[in-house]
């Protein structure tokens, strides 16, 4: 059955904006507005903005809300204090993963907020339901009343405390974010992004995030697709849940190890990862570099010189900020070594590259 | 409003045809470079390769994806335009003047199925 296509708040400005639409996660969302390569320049180089209003928004209160984060998240959020962020996955029992996501400790004791993938949330919320059981929480799906903007580039600090009078911006470090109030309500800065830049994420209700927006777009601010997100957070080594992660995809295989803390007493999904560790993955994401202007696509087939098909790309691009022609590859674990000399089919040819380090670009965080 | 050349032959996978003797001069329509965006590669065939009517000859690539090229009418590759092959984004700028390959036809009759600028025009729905 076709399910109606949502639109977020900002769809209007979108359309107003003449951005180039299409259905993304269920949403009618803006792929381009100037054009892939100026957004994502703009982002590496002064500032851009998203409408990332499609995210997930789960918060988890109650007694039990630390232990049950634990049980349902790999990372460790005993440690994790209010203001903090942490990057994780949910697994399922087998390792495959049911999201990528982000946990804030909130404030107020024993509560959680959890930011997934919009195309996961409905998957999220009942994967949550069904597995808190003897927990004492309640769980909370608020995606459709959030709001959320992205704004990312090396001017991202001083545009958010410029226009928008966000004066918190400045105390935050890399995954700390504070609450303030925008006309009287909540409104969450998070120093965070999924583009390798320097970058706050702004979490506000509807009306809020459209008046936001339009500040935003008065002070010159680049709106910014889902083309150049791609683009720019493939570049900074970072995955994407359907390409890099998915219920057939675990962590380890996707070199994300460390996000999954293993000596934690219990979490969904931990005795497959150290089976994993222990015996070894068969294959691994690599980074892949090839030798020519062709460029390697999702579905494509890694070779051996001899034909021999090892793995398949997961994303690739001809590299913006590079110009170099990269991708993410899966690839028999044997062949993951950096440096190692694979081919990968492109059409009627077959192009030689060799095995890279996944981030390409020289990520600027804010330390 | 995409540009239309009066006189060409057009493909319903948006190549354009120009004939000169029995070659066919082959290049994407201003339908198809401003669907694509970007281009930022040509992968174009070798000289004397031979290719069927409808079959897949190159490819171009933009920024966010790649869009196969088909061939339009049968023949043998005559040349191929290596200015677009070093410069893709010429393909973009002028897609009339930058052609991409020209094909020794071995079967000129198959030119008749090829629409006119006005059937194209209406398929393009402009």
């Amino acid at each position: 059955m076709a399910e109606e296509i949502k639109l977020t708040c900002l769809h209007d400005s979108h359309l107003a904006l003449g951005a180039q639409m299409s259905p993304f996660a269920g949403y009618d969302m803006p792929i381009q507005y100037a054009g892939i390569t100026p957004e994502h320049l703009a982002v590496r180089n002064s500032v851009g903005m998203f409408d990332v209003s499609h995210m997930g928004e789960i918060f988890i209160s109650g007694p039990d809300a630390e232990r049950y984060v634990n049980h349902i998240f790999t990372n460790s959020v005993s440690g994790c204090v209010p203001g903090k962020i942490l990057y994780g996955m949910m697994l399922y029992p087998d390792g495959g993963c049911v999201d990528d996501l982000l946990v804030y400790r909130e404030f107020t004791p024993d509560s959680f907020l959890l930011v997934v993938n919009a195309a996961n949330i409905d998957k999220d919320y009942e994967w949550m339901l069904s597995n808190s059981d003897g927990y004492d929480v309640s769980i909370d799906n608020r995606s459709d009343v959030w709001g959320e903007i992205a704004v990312q580039g090396p001017q991202a600090e001083r545009t958010v405390m410029e226009v928008l009078g966000l004066a918190c911006a400045a105390d935050l470090g890399f995954y700390e974010y504070c609450n303030t109030r925008w006309n009287g309500n909540r409104l969450i800065l998070s120093r965070t992004g999924y583009t390798g830049e320097d970058g706050f994420e702004i979490y506000a209700g509807i009306a809020d995030t459209v008046e936001i927006w339009e500040l935003l777009l008065k002070a010159g601010v680049q709106p910014c697709g889902l083309g150049c997100r791609d683009t720019l957070r493939f570049e900074a080594g970072l995955p994407l849940y359907g390409d890099e992660l998915s219920a057939e995809i675990s962590p380890v295989e996707a070199g994300l190890g460390s996000f999954c803390k293993l000596d934690k007493a219990e979490f969904i999904g931990r005795e497959a990862l150290v089976a994993q560790k222990e015996l070894g993955v068969s294959r691994k994401l690599v980074g892949i570099e090839i030798e020519d202007r062709a460029i390697p696509r999702h579905g494509y087939q890694v070779e051996l010189e001899d034909g021999t098909v090892v793995g398949e790309v997961t994303t690739g691009y001809r590299s913006i900020s590079l110009d170099r022609s990269i991708c993410f590859a899966l690839v028999g674990a044997e062949y993951a070594k950096l440096d190692t000399r694979l081919w990968i089919r492109i059409r009627r040819k077959t192009f030689s590259g060799k095995v890279v380090k996944k981030r390409f670009y020289q990520t600027n965080y804010k330390k | 409003m995409s540009k239309i050349i009066e006189g060409l032959k057009y493909s319903d996978t948006h190549e354009w045809v120009k004939v000169e003797g029995d070659i066919a001069v082959i290049g994407v329509t201003d339908f198809a470079q401003k669907e694509m965006g970007e281009i930022t590669y040509v992968d174009c065939p070798d000289v004397d390769d031979e290719f069927a009517r409808g079959e897949e000859f190159g490819a171009l690539e933009s920024v966010k994806a790649s869009s196969d090229l088909y061939c339009p009418v049968s023949g043998t590759v005559a040349e191929v335009n290596d200015a677009v092959v070093d410069g893709p984004e010429l393909v973009n700028a002028d897609p009339f003047e930058n052609w991409i390959i020209k094909v020794r036809m071995s079967d000129a009759s198959e030119l008749d199925s090829l629409m006119d600028a006005d059937a194209y025009r209406a398929m393009i729905g402009e």
